[in-house]
């Protein structure tokens, strides 16, 4: 029976617009609201009713960064994930790093599913899952919005642009997953509570051997330009003559 | 010093942002090589009458036909020590592919980049389009998607050379099963020069269908959807506009019962005139609006529609 591996990302709340810093070296996060990308929560409940479905035995949440990233585990095992690895570094984590250190801890545990989510909201960079799956020589499914598990195989159904596409992979492989997955459970308070008996790991992603080293480096955080204040039309024919009239567009 | 793209196609047509990624590759004013993984002689000859390219590289075995994210890796990576540029437009298929190249080149991919400077120095936007990162890549290859709608098409009308190249042995650990398209007689969302967008509003897809189509249809425009509408059934999924959808440019994009969040403006925010109908005057779209009314769309739209000659 399959072991599953879910990587959870810690990030900014979706719903947070965030600030950048006077100087423009960063965006300014402090005391900002924190928690799992949501992309990230539909892989974990993707796992967890694959082992519901008695697909899986294990479903292990991993998180790369620092001891704050505790909060995201907890969250993944009051989902109800069996245990976490934190990988602790204070390195400025990039996906091509978290893809070689995510690459350690499956060459350690051995999973037959590895579940991402598709992007972090935060970098948008929408690049870890297949540079795991490249590395690990593994098939890849990204974005995807239908998983199902027989045997040795995963059957898997990607929203791609125009429509979707299925693919079948064998096992091991590296899954990304897509908002329309499922619809990730709401964490119960008693969960909570329970969930602080599951044992998190640590270790030290120095202990890995990679070389953490940004190849991206930042220089600069810009607000974007903001659009030109645009104006109230009163009705659908003013809507209209403005269009025609100052925009020129043929209507 | 050499550039590559990774030219999409889905079997039938070449993408039209291949053009839009030709003129993203002049760029490094190196000589630009076009890769077609698949594809048909017209996929490839439509390819070859791109202005300012090289050669086009085609690759043909019959495990191509639906080309997978492992096999077209394999296939740059075989060709790949040519080339200091490895790019394409930002798309699902490019999405899909390039991150994995760069696992196994060793080198940091830059996702969707809205321009292109000196020094291997790219602007692009995280926190859903909330800030800009200016960044600089220390690697030595460049590989890259770029936001296509940022680049002018290149023109047609060239005849670059065409030759036929090895492909190494397919993976054979995933097998292509099916797809579906969603088919419709409206412009691509991607490259449409009118938007009609409607959120969860609507109500049902019967009124999306109903209210929002004939617009659509009189204005020639494509239709668009919030994540909220296509969750609720009303809309299919290719059709979200959005940071995790489809990011479009048009000249004009009119959203219909949408709130705005910035999960949907990344998709549109670009766009050169953005008009809103929504009945609560502060929903946050009358902030990227250039023309905003305040009106219900059970009313508005169809009396736009009927204005429209
Ligand atoms: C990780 C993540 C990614 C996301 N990605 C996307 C994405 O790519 N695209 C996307 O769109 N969303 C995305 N979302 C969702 C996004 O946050 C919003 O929830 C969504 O865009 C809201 O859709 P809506 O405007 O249709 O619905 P609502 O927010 O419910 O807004 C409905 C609007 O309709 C107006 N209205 C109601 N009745 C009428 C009427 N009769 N006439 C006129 N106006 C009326 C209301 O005033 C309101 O402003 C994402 C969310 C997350 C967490
Ligand atoms: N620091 C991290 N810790 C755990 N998972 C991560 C981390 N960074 C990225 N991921 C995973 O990789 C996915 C894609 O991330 P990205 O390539 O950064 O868009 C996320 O949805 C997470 O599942």
């Amino acid at each position: 029976m399959m072991k599953i591996l879910v990587a959870v990302k810690r990030v900014v709340d979706y719903n947070i617009k965030v600030r950048v810093k006077p100087d423009g070296s960063d965006v300014d996060i402090d005391g900002v609201k924190m928690g799992v990308n949501p992309f990230d929560e539909n892989a974990i409940e993707e796992a967890l009713r694959l082992k519901e479905q008695g697909k899986a035995i294990e479903v292990i949440a991993v998180s790369f960064g620092t001891q704050v990233n505790q909060d995201v585990l907890r969250h993944a095992l009051a989902m109800g994930a069996d245990r976490a690895i934190l990988v602790e570094s204070t390195a400025k984590l990039q996906s091509l790093s978290v893809a070689k250190l995510l690459k350690a801890v499956v060459e350690r545990e051995q999973p037959n599913l590895i579940l991402l989510g598709k992007q972090s909201i935060d970098d948008d960079a929408g690049q870890m899952g297949q540079m795991l799956a490249g590395l690990l020589n593994y098939p890849q499914a990204t974005f995807a919005s239908s998983i199902k598990i027989e045997g040795n195989e995963a059957t898997v159904t990607r929203e791609v642009d125009g429509g979707t596409e299925t693919l079948a992979l064998n096992l091991p492989a590296v899954i990304t997953a897509d908002l329309r997955l499922n619809e990730p459970r709401f964490v119960k308070l008693p969960n909570l509570m329970m969930a602080r008996k599951k044992p998190i790991e640590t270790m030290s992603a120095d202990e890995l051997g990679i070389n953490l080293e940004p190849r991206l480096k930042l220089l600069k955080v810009n607000e974007p330009p903001a659009r030109k204040p645009g104006i109230r039309v009163n009705s659908v024919e003013e809507l209209l003559n403005k269009l025609r009239a100052e925009e020129g567009i043929t209507l | 010093m050499k550039t590559l793209i990774i030219a999409e196609h889905n079997g039938k047509q070449l993408s039209p942002a291949v053009q839009q990624a030709v003129t993203a590759a002049q760029f490094w004013q190196a000589p630009v090589d076009l890769l077609v993984a698949g594809g048909n002689d017209a996929i490839v000859q439509a390819a070859a009458s791109i202005t300012g390219i090289n050669r086009v590289l085609h690759a043909n075995a019959v495990y191509l036909a639906h080309p997978l994210a492992e096999d077209v890796t394999n296939l740059i990576l075989s060709i790949a020590s040519d080339y200091q540029v490895i790019l394409a437009a930002h798309s699902s298929f490019s999405r899909n592919i390039l991150p994995r190249v760069g696992a196994l080149l060793d080198v940091a991919m830059i996702s969707d980049a809205l321009t292109i400077h000196a020094d291997n120095t790219y602007k692009r936007s995280g926190y859903a389009g909330n800030v800009h990162n200016v960044i600089r890549s220390t690697d030595n290859i460049q590989l890259l998607t770029v936001h296509s709608s940022n680049f002018a098409a290149a023109s047609l009308g060239g005849s670059a050379e065409v030759i036929n190249i090895d492909v190494p042995a397919s993976f054979t650990k995933t097998r292509w099963i099916s797809e579906t398209h969603n088919l419709s007689d409206r412009p691509a969302l991607s490259s449409a020069k009118i938007v009609v967008s409607g959120g969860r509003s609507l109500g049902s897809a019967e009124n999306f269908e109903e209210i929002l189509a004939p617009l659509a249809t009189k204005l020639g425009a494509a239709l668009g959807a919030t994540r909220a509408a296509v969750d609720a059934g009303y809309a299919p999924n290719d059709i979200q506009v959005g940071q995790t959808g489809v990011v479009v440019a048009p000249e004009l994009y009119i959203a219909v019962g949408v709130s705005g969040a910035v999960q949907h403006t990344y998709g549109m925010k670009d766009s050169r005139i953005v008009v809103a109908i929504n009945q609560d005057p502060d929903a946050p779209i009358f902030q990227v609006a250039d023309y905003g009314l305040v009106a219900d769309l059970f009313e508005a739209v169809p009396t736009l529609t009927a204005a429209l000659n």
